[in-house]
């Protein structure tokens, strides 16, 4: 019920500050997906309930785009690029450190939810190759190293 | 470095001197006079597919109504292209004065810009930068303001329709046209949507003028292009350079000298191999891109960069039409075919038709553009789709 309690607060807070609009759905399912690293099936209906859409309109916006999650997800989500120019520079080594280092395949989840291992496509960083996110913040130039160093940081955190 | 490979220092050139000044001069001419200014330039959209500019300013602007839009898009998501991020990073000043002067031009109040969600990362100095211009505009007694609204990782939304639904708070898919966004765009009002760099080459024309402006490029492609370089070079990176050159210079500049083939335009746009670098002009009356340069090797399987491409196509793909959803898929279930030997070399003739076909009933540019890379590489590597 707690959750519960937080969810509708968390949404409330989102409603108020962006508005009732449907202009305000994306807004709104990416506020969520910064707060909780994903949207559940309760935040759906409650963002419908509060916009005056149906369940299924909000469904069906929030799973159309690859950032806005709506399975649960680690506290730090990886998103490893894939695109030409990353692949072609080391991106396969990179991906096989992560693999190694957090224990898990790309598409999963560590056990203690810190960290969601994903691909993704071009991040815009080609020229400095291979990269990734960790939520927000981009990696580039990355090497074995880099990557042990990176995962030790965000361990900590 | 040679002569023809010219360095340009426009769109990255500094401010003037005083905060937003070229806005400040350009707000008290006569629309028209602005049109023509753009009209004489002739520059053409930098997003990629090349609409002179001062057309789509001039449709927005015939429309009646009182509410209209002014959009950037800032979706940058093409596979080797970085220079939008780059130019929002170093003059987002710049950006937003084009899109004051095009709101100024339309009559419209508002104005979006869209940045894709893998540059969420830009918002906080984006936003500063926002907060300097509506103060601005304010004391220069502009009625325009600037709102950001972000993607959230989909390619598609870089198609204009597309944008406009997700900002609308839709799925992505990409609409029918016509109509076109200058009729019907952004909350179906008439909308002027440009990319980044398009914005800011308008600025630099109502600064220096048509006619300075027009010194740079060829008759078909005016003005400074930025590219983003990389792949198989030793100097990757973000360069400003005269449109209108020939590929041979550029691979003479940007390649390691063991240079195949590059890819201009990203994923969506043509392989040139090595053998047609000397007549392949960038640009658009050879070949024309926004930006993207990937440059492979000797060392590199064009069979795979084929397959990395069809990939992000099938993925991106928004799924609405048929040609564009089972295509992609089907062609790159086809090329693993070929090479697995369970279909014959005569089985690449029935994919190229079907990427033909997505080409002419494909419902956006996504669709239809897939044929350009799969015909291109498959047409001049061959061999190596097979082997």
């Amino acid at each position: 019920m707690a959750a519960n309690n937080n969810n509708n607060n968390l949404i409330n807070e989102l409603v108020e500050k962006y508005g009732r609009d449907r202009t305000s759905l994306m807004p709104i399912l990416q506020g969520v997906v910064e707060q909780n690293n994903f949207i559940s099936d309760l935040n759906m209906t409650e963002i419908a309930k509060e916009l005056d859409l149906s369940a299924a309109q909000v469904f069906g916006t929030a799973t159309f785009y690859s950032f806005l999650d709506t399975i649960p997800r680690g506290r730090f989500v990886i998103r490893v690029c894939k695109t030409i120019t990353c692949d072609m520079h080391g991106k396969k080594m990179i991906i096989q450190t992560l693999e190694n280092l957090l224990k898990i395949k790309v598409g999963e989840t560590t056990q203690d939810k810190k960290f969601t291992l994903l691909e993704t496509n071009c991040l815009g960083w080609c020229h400095k190759g291979p990269s990734l996110l960790i939520n927000n913040d981009v990696y580039s130039e990355l090497t074995a190293e880099k990557v042990h160093e990176l995962i030790a940081e965000y361990m900590h955190k | 470095m040679s002569e023809i490979l010219k360095r340009v220092d426009l769109i990255f050139g500094e401010y003037s001197d005083q905060k937003y000044k070229t806005l400040e001069k350009t707000i008290k001419r006569p629309n028209d006079d602005i049109i023509k200014d753009i009209l004489d330039s002739g520059l053409r959209g930098r997003g990629g597919a090349g609409f002179p500019t001062a057309m789509k300013w001039k449709f927005t602007m015939e429309q009646p109504g009182d509410e209209k839009y002014v959009v950037c898009n800032a979706d940058e998501g093409e596979p080797g292209t970085f220079k939008d991020r780059e130019i929002l990073t170093q003059v987002p000043r710049k950006v937003f004065a084009g899109m004051a002067i095009c709101g100024k031009v339309i009559g419209a109040k508002k104005g979006y810009m869209y940045l894709r969600g893998e540059y969420r990362f830009m918002l906080p100095e984006l936003l500063k930068e926002i907060d300097v211009f509506n103060t601005n505009a304010q004391e220069l007694d502009i009625d325009f303001t600037i709102e950001i609204r972000m993607g959230s990782g989909a390619y598609i939304c870089g198609e204009e329709s597309a944008l406009f639904e997700s900002m609308e708070g839709k799925r992505g898919e990409p609409r029918n046209k016509p109509p076109y966004p200058t009729v019907s765009g952004y909350l179906s009002k008439p909308t002027v949507i440009n990319n980044v760099e398009t914005f800011v080459n308008v600025l630099m024309i109502c600064r220096i003028g048509p006619v300075q402006y027009k010194k740079l490029g060829t008759r078909d492609s005016r003005g400074s292009k930025v590219f983003s370089v990389s792949g198989d070079t030793p100097i990757a990176g973000i360069y400003e350079l005269e449109l209108g050159m020939p590929l041979e210079k550029f691979v003479e500049e940007f390649g390691d000298g063991d240079t195949k083939a590059v890819q201009v335009g990203g994923a969506s746009g043509f392989c040139v191999p090595r053998k047609k670098f000397k007549d392949t002009i960038i640009g658009f009356e050879g070949v024309p891109t926004g930006g993207s340069m990937m440059i492979f090797n000797s060392s590199r399987s064009m069979y795979n960069v084929l397959h990395n491409y069809l990939d992000f196509f099938e993925e991106e793909s928004c799924g609405q039409c048929t040609p564009c959803r089972v295509g992609c898929q089907q062609l790159r279930k086809g090329i693993e075919a070929v090479k697995r030997g369970d279909k014959p070399i005569t089985y690449l003739e029935q994919l190229m038709k079907l990427s033909e076909t997505m080409k002419i009933t494909a419902k956006c540019g996504l669709g239809q553009s897939v044929a350009n890379s799969f015909s291109s590489i498959v047409n001049n590597f061959k061999e190596e789709m097979i082997y």
